[in-house]
């Protein structure tokens, strides 16, 4: 029993470290945005009110307290810039992830299909993109996708078209821009289920009579799902928060909510608004993750 | 025959009763069938006649070609070579899933995302059969596995016995002219697996199919099978039934591989036998002096030979036998170095006064045998000439 316990703990800590980071990161700033979001703005360092003094004591900080309030919650329903700016965020998430799957499937697929020493080799040029930083990369889309840039040399070359399109500051753009950055995030976790994959199953299947079609959509589709969730999540979470790259690439006619929160921030320099933007974002963001939070663990218990 | 009729006729099989011919004729013919895997020859040039109603066991060590064959039965391997026929047709150009062939996978391949109901219908709903026929033979097949009450149940729900009876249940559910069975009870435990190869053994005879099992393990394969091959580096050394298999070996590999075996090699002394003994061989041996051996059917045209003599065939005593003077009787003597006391019979490694070792295993009939014999014991070991195998070396 006592060399059981002596075993025991350092485990039991150990398992604790994940909830200490989160806290640590995730909780903590949490909290003072969301102080932030419930506070006014004012020209002062830092630039809102109240703050908390502990120098007038338990009396100061309930005073603070009593003087938040959730007007700049209010203005967000109100103003409808930031309900287009949620609304724009989730469209372009919502296409971008689709995107990515079309296109991310039938790549995982195809390496999970190689032979074992080619599969690292794939895996490796899927990662490679990583080594350098994403700015680069993005700014090196300008350059491709910019007017007398290499993908309108290469359509008048080829004379599918007589002029040079418009690319940059399009929606087109910005597709591309997400699709490319975030590929490897969908391609990784599908190649993960698709490569644990039995044979057999496929060989079962064909063996019952079922043809090579219907053997993909009755056996291999349905138990990489869990694959496809992880996929999508990985790059939509990202891409409804997505700054950089609707920055860049995309038109200012319509804004994402990340760049909408820029603006708050750091052009209006109204933190308190731009605070109750990122409290919004995240309510928002966790319904999905609760989602597939709740299906692992349907999976999980279904093994069990 | 095209795509489309092929189809046809298999669904009209498939909704036909099980497909009883007649049994005894030959249902699949293997013809001079080869398999290369670079420039390894997996199966290389066999033929084999399988007959309707067997239940037919591939004996072999690992890596001698016997998945190999069995996989292109079921059609996932092609043969580069030879032909494969069902009932006459050639089926090389049939593709898996449009073969009258289904097969128990050795981990089972269970769809894990299915349940046990929807696992044995997969087969039936390919065949497009009406939803009231698949729905009866999902209940034969639940009956026959004895699955019920386990019907919604996922794979990961099921005990190692109880995934095999599904895989066992949905192979069978389209009613194929063979069941292909690739090591099918290797992942259970002894126990299970022996009263599971009975079950087997129960269910080939009344459903009256044609069953072809894998195995390494020969014990598995004289249970089950009427008829086996033992292969050996892509060929079949020998095909018979489990008795013949053990008592009349064809080469010196298969009396090896099948249970254990003491070999002696040497020379026929074909002057010496006097004429009384017109169906004996002597035979000069180099470890176990002159053998006596009884004439093998087949005339043997070499000299050089190998008597083969299974360890139960040779008694042990202290003295020798009473019977003495029976001119043929091989007897030598030596001293039992070995004892290994396994329950129901007790090995014995006796060391002859030439140096080589002889083994033998005695019944243990009696709870209290005072006679046992100990280490250090002088013997006398003897066995009949009937008890001896004569093969060419």
């Amino acid at each position: 029993m006592s060399a059981r316990s002596i075993f025991a703990r350092p485990a039991r800590l150990a398992g604790l470290a994940p909830y200490l980071w989160m806290a640590l990161f995730f909780l903590v700033p949490f909290v003072f945005v969301l102080k932030i979001s419930l506070s006014q703005t004012a020209i002062a360092q830092p630039p809102y009110t109240p703050v908390f003094d502990t120098a007038e004591g338990i009396a100061g900080i309930i005073a603070a307290l009593l003087a938040l309030s959730f007007d700049n919650f209010t203005l967000l329903i109100s103003d409808n810039l930031y309900i287009l700016s949620y609304a724009r965020s989730l469209v372009v998430a919502v296409l971008s992830t689709s995107i990515l799957l079309l296109i991310g499937y039938p790549i995982a697929y195809g390496m999970a299909r190689l032979p074992r020493g080619w599969q690292s080799v794939a895996m490796m040029l899927v990662i490679v993109p990583f080594w350098t930083s994403f700015l680069i990369r993005i700014y090196a889309w300008i350059n491709i996708l910019q007017h007398d840039g290499l993908l309108n040399q290469v359509l008048l070359s080829l004379h599918l078209v007589s002029a040079p399109l418009v690319w940059l500051s399009t929606d087109t753009a910005m597709y591309i821009g997400m699709v490319y950055s975030y590929l490897p995030f969908m391609i990784l976790p599908l190649y993960a289920t698709l490569a644990k994959m039995d044979p057999a199953l496929l060989e079962a299947a064909g063996d019952l009579g079922a043809s090579p079609l219907q053997s993909f959509w009755l056996v291999t589709f349905p138990l990489s799902l869990p694959g496809v969730g992880a996929g999508a999540l990985l790059c939509f979470i990202p891409i409804v928060g997505e700054f950089v790259t609707p920055d860049l690439l995309a038109g200012s006619n319509s804004l994402m909510i990340g760049q909408t929160l820029w603006l708050e921030f750091f052009t209006n320099k109204d933190w308190p608004v731009a605070s109750a933007v990122a409290v919004v974002l995240l309510l928002l963001l966790l319904a999905p993750l609760l989602i597939y939070d709740r299906l692992q663990r349907r999976q999980l218990e279904r093994t069990r | 025959m095209t795509e489309d009729t092929a189809k046809t006729a298999m669904q009209a099989d498939l909704r036909a009763a099980a497909p009883r011919a007649a049994p005894g004729l030959p249902l699949l013919r293997i013809e001079a069938v080869a398999k290369e895997f670079g420039t390894f020859r997996a199966v290389d040039g066999l033929s084999l006649e399988i007959r309707s109603g067997e239940f037919f066991a591939l004996l072999g060590p690992s890596g001698c070609g016997k998945t190999t064959l069995l996989r292109m039965l079921a059609g996932f391997e092609t043969a580069d070579e030879g032909r494969i026929l069902l009932n006459g047709e050639d089926i090389a150009q049939v593709l898996p899933h449009e073969r009258p062939v289904n097969m128990m996978f050795q981990n089972y391949a269970l769809f894990p995302h299915l349940n046990v109901q929807e696992n044995i219908a997969f087969g039936l709903r390919r065949a497009r059969l009406p939803r009231s026929e698949i729905k009866a033979r999902i209940a034969e097949m639940v009956a026959l596995a004895k699955l019920e009450g386990l019907e919604k149940r996922k794979p990961d729900q099921l005990s190692g016995g109880q995934k095999q009876r599904v895989a066992l249940a949905r192979s069978l559910a389209r009613r194929p002219r063979v069941l292909l069975l690739d090591e099918p009870l290797a992942a259970l435990d002894k126990k299970l697996r022996e009263s599971t190869q009975a079950e087997l053994m129960e269910l080939q005879r009344r459903l009256g199919l044609t069953f072809i099992i894998v195995t390494h393990d020969q014990e598995e394969a004289m249970t089950v099978a009427n008829r086996i091959g033992v292969m050996n580096a892509g060929r079949l050394e020998q095909v018979a039934t489990p008795r013949e298999l053990y008592e009349v070996p064809a080469t010196r590999w298969v009396a090896q591989f099948v249970g254990d075996i003491n070999l002696f090699d040497g020379q026929i002394d074909r002057y010496s036998a006097p004429a009384t003994m017109t169906r004996r061989l002597a035979i000069v041996t180099r470890d176990a002096g002159t053998v006596h051996a009884a004439e093998p059917r087949q005339p043997i045209a070499r000299d050089d030979v190998c008597v083969a003599i299974r360890p139960e065939k040779i008694k042990l005593s202290r003295r020798g036998p009473v019977a003495e003077n029976t001119p043929a009787l091989n007897r030598m003597e030596g001293v039992v170095t070995d004892i290994g006391y396994l329950g129901g019979v007790t090995t014995y490694k006796v060391r002859l006064d030439s140096g080589a070792v002889l083994r033998s295993s005695m019944a243990n009939t009696a709870r209290i045998d005072l006679d046992a014999y100990g280490v250090n014991q002088r013997v006398v070991a003897w066995f009949t000439p009937d008890d001896c195998v004569v093969l060419e070396q």
